[in-house]
């Protein structure tokens, strides 16, 4: 990458707060380049809230969200994101990519290229002409990573991209996040599926209601982590006897 | 790879450029050059004369006449407001003071026909052959038998408020009861009045080219009060410098001479004349 | 009902006849329908998708205000730009009185709030769904909004197909600001209103007959062209 990184990404006590409810606590953190980074935690840890923060879909109730090496750049654009349900829009797969890269002002002739790159790279080459929204789940979260992916982001936040994913389509997926942070790109991604973790982890955040217990490097956090709570979570233990307060359906946490 | 991205410029686009192109290819041809508006009734209009009149005088002078027929009321404004080059209606007080505040330039007798007071053959007011007019009225509003107004503000209307008012009666008061005022055209209020068997006015014209579809009949006519005299009016070009005054003119020369007289005579409906010629102009005292 | 029987034997014999007046009566219908729902879709579609979009103040009142004006009354509309079009208005020296231009301007009046409506309800549902990715994609308003409108296509069509049937049926405003001119304005409506008040009430019936085929036709085309639609994801 020719162009200098936004990375570090600092979070200078971060809360969240909706509906008099803090989702996200005091939260501090710096997050370096290199490291592909897993934040892993149970549901309604607030995993997904704080990737959009830092993402800067959503702005925190307190703190701030800095990219250190941003130097009055809009951060924004060199950043991408893979939903947990991404959405295509009405159009073909090629289209889908094509749309993104007009975003970012990719002239004509180089899009058809890196469209061409991002669907092989996806196994995706023979629906470069389907309607995105017939494909298959599993297709679709593909198509999410190639739009990224045609992208070229510094840092590409993923939030659970192989949740409802069987384990073939979750390998494709798994297999292009590895490339991708091969070629340079900063992995920022939650999952609660604890293999995918030990998979993928250069590094682990373990989050729970709203606070961050533990920032590591994987292979001293997978050994034994710190703290009591990502201990039980490690062994598997439903973290039961925290109290824990149910969000009702179709709010988005 | 430039079909898999082009995906924006698909069909759509296509089918209304298709669909625009086709609509604007059929736009009307532009007609004749040079067009008149003329504010008049529904009564000639409905009557069916400007069919038979415009292809005679279009083929010899070659000016299109766009008719808006409207009531009487609505085309004095409309032609107070400068949208029209002349003006043809029949309510003469109204023509007279509509030149007289410099609006219109002249006024002339056109030609005439008559009112009639129809009503259901039963005749529940016993008004058939009485040759007053406000005599007859003043029999419906004592039996109280329906009568049914126009209620538009139109000449027909006008001339009825008149003959209430020569019958020294004011029907307003018992609008609802036995009065219905329908603010309707002529040919519709002919209709609901013959459902509703009850008494109305209609000028000749209409009745003629509708009776046949009545239940009605011709109860009292001949007075001198059910006369219904045409006027054509000039619009004044110097209250409003943007009208059509010379081809106006035209027309209106035209519709007072010996050939537009005769197209008036020559129409009939069903071998009767809706419409008598009457004007008494010459050529020394040329309008305008 | 004997008119009734008689309204269908006038429209057959209308079409059977392929009556010159009524071809030219029905084209102009067309022209000045479409013609008015064109713009008011260039106008209302973006409008509608702005107002789903954005907050600011007064959108709610923005929001009450163009439910509402979808009950316009023709009449009244047709009023209104008669006063800013006659001579004796603001815009007369354009001579665009009991003009076709002047029946479309009208309607656009009629239409595009119906239009901006439906299309904010459809762009406000999606926008709930997409808002997230296309600021993730880094879509700037201006492109959320293009991408919404061509996402939203099927739904918008319904939209401008009301506005559509709005502006094909009515006639008091055509008739105001038109006059009803013979071969010059006159279109299905006011050629009916004609005959109604003639009291041709089965030729009046007869060619409301063949308007009523005609919205079907129109609405048969979109359904064909919604099809296409559909399709145009494919490409």
């Amino acid at each position: 990458m020719t162009t200098p990184s936004i990375l570090p990404l600092e979070l200078r006590a971060v809360s969240f707060e909706r509906d008099r409810q803090r989702l996200l606590k005091s939260l501090s953190v710096r997050i370096a380049e290199g490291p592909r980074t897993i934040i892993i935690g149970p549901n309604g840890a607030g995993k997904s809230l704080l990737l959009r923060l830092c993402h800067g879909l959503i702005a925190p109730s307190e703190g701030e969200v800095l990219w250190h090496g941003a130097q009055g750049r809009d951060p924004l654009r060199f950043q991408a994101m893979v939903m947990q349900r991404p959405v295509m829009l009405r159009r073909s797969v090629a289209a889908n990519i094509d749309f993104a890269l007009s975003l970012h002002r990719i002239p004509r002739p180089q899009r058809r290229r890196l469209i061409a790159e991002a669907l092989e790279r996806t196994g995706l080459g023979a629906f470069a002409r389907v309607p995105a929204r017939v494909l298959s789940f599993g297709e679709q979260q593909r198509l999410a990573l190639a739009r990224t992916w045609a992208l070229r982001p510094q840092v590409l936040f993923l939030d659970e991209p192989t949740a409802n994913l069987d384990p073939a389509a979750t390998h494709v997926i798994e297999d292009a996040i590895l490339a991708m942070a091969r070629e340079g790109t900063k992995i920022i991604m939650t999952t609660h599926d604890l293999g995918q973790a030990r998979r993928l982890a250069d590094e682990v955040m373990f989050l729970h209601r709203g606070r961050l217990l533990e920032h590591a490097e994987a292979a001293a956090f997978f050994a034994g982590p710190e703290n009591e709570l990502a201990r039980a979570f490690l062994r598997g233990e439903l973290l039961w006897w925290e109290r824990r307060e149910l969000t009702p359906p179709g709010t988005r946490v | 790879m430039r079909t898999l991205v082009s995906g924006r410029r698909g069909p759509l686009a296509r089918l209304l450029a298709a669909v625009a192109l086709a609509l604007l290819l059929a736009a009307p041809e532009a007609g004749a050059d040079e067009f008149i508006t003329v504010a008049s009734t529904t009564s000639t209009q409905n009557a069916g004369l400007f069919d038979h009149l415009l292809p005679l005088f279009e083929a010899e002078t070659g000016i299109e006449v766009r008719v808006v027929a409207v009531g009487t009321g609505q085309a004095l404004r409309l032609a107070r407001n400068g949208d029209a080059d002349l003006l043809l209606v029949h309510d003469r007080p109204s023509e007279e003071a509509f030149v007289a505040e410099g609006f219109g330039s002249a006024r002339f007798d056109l030609m005439y026909n008559d009112f009639v007071l129809v009503g259901p053959s039963a005749d529940p007011a016993g008004i058939a052959g009485l040759g007053d007019a406000a005599a007859a009225l003043e029999r419906i509003a004592r039996a109280e038998a329906p009568f049914l107004s126009r209620g538009d503000d139109s000449g027909t209307h006008r001339r009825e408020r008149a003959l209430w008012q020569a019958a020294g009666n004011d029907p307003g008061a018992a609008s609802g009861t036995w009065y219905r005022e329908a603010g309707q055209g002529m040919g519709a209020t002919l209709n609901t009045a013959s459902m509703m068997e009850a008494y109305t006015l209609a000028d000749r014209g209409t009745w003629l080219s509708m009776q046949g579809r009545l239940d009605l009949g011709v109860l009292v006519e001949g007075d001198a009060g059910l006369r219904n005299q045409y006027g054509v009016t000039l619009v004044s070009a110097a209250r409003h410098p943007h009208i059509k005054a010379e081809p106006a003119q035209r027309f209106a020369e035209w519709l007072l001479s010996p050939a537009g007289q005769a197209a008036i005579d020559g129409f009939t409906i069903g071998g009767e004349r809706p419409f008598i010629p009457n004007a008494h102009w010459t050529r020394d005292e040329s309008p305008g | 009902m004997t008119d009734i029987g008689e309204a269908f034997a006038a429209a057959f014999s209308l079409v059977y006849h392929l009556d010159r007046d009524l071809g030219e009566i029905v084209l102009l219908s067309l022209q000045v329908s479409v013609g008015a729902v064109a713009v008011a879709s260039v106008i209302g579609l973006p409008l509608g998708a702005a107002v789903a979009l954005f907050r600011f103040p007064g959108r709610g009142a923005i929001v009450v205000v163009l439910n509402a004006l979808m009950g316009l009354p023709p009449v009244v509309v047709g009023l209104v730009v008669y006063l800013v079009l006659s001579r004796a208005g603001p815009l007369g020296v354009l001579g665009l009185l009991f003009t076709p231009t002047a029946m479309v301007i009208a309607q656009v009046f009629l239409v595009t709030p119906i239009i901006a409506a439906l299309a904010r309800q459809v762009i406000e549902d999606m926008w709930s769904e997409y808002e997230e990715q296309l600021r993730s994609l880094g879509a700037t308003p201006r492109r959320a909004l293009g991408a919404l409108l061509w996402d939203g296509r099927v739904s918008l069509l319904t939209a401008v197909l009301a506005g559509f049937g709005r502006a094909i049926a009515e006639v008091g405003a055509v008739m105001i600001v038109g006059g009803n001119i013979d071969h010059v304005t006159r279109v299905m409506t006011t050629a009916i209103a004609l005959e109604v008040s003639k009291g041709d009430l089965a030729l009046a019936l007869g060619l409301g007959i063949v308007l009523v085929a005609l919205s079907i036709a129109v609405s048969a085309a979109v359904a064909l062209l919604r099809g296409t639609l559909a399709q145009a994801q494919a490409r």
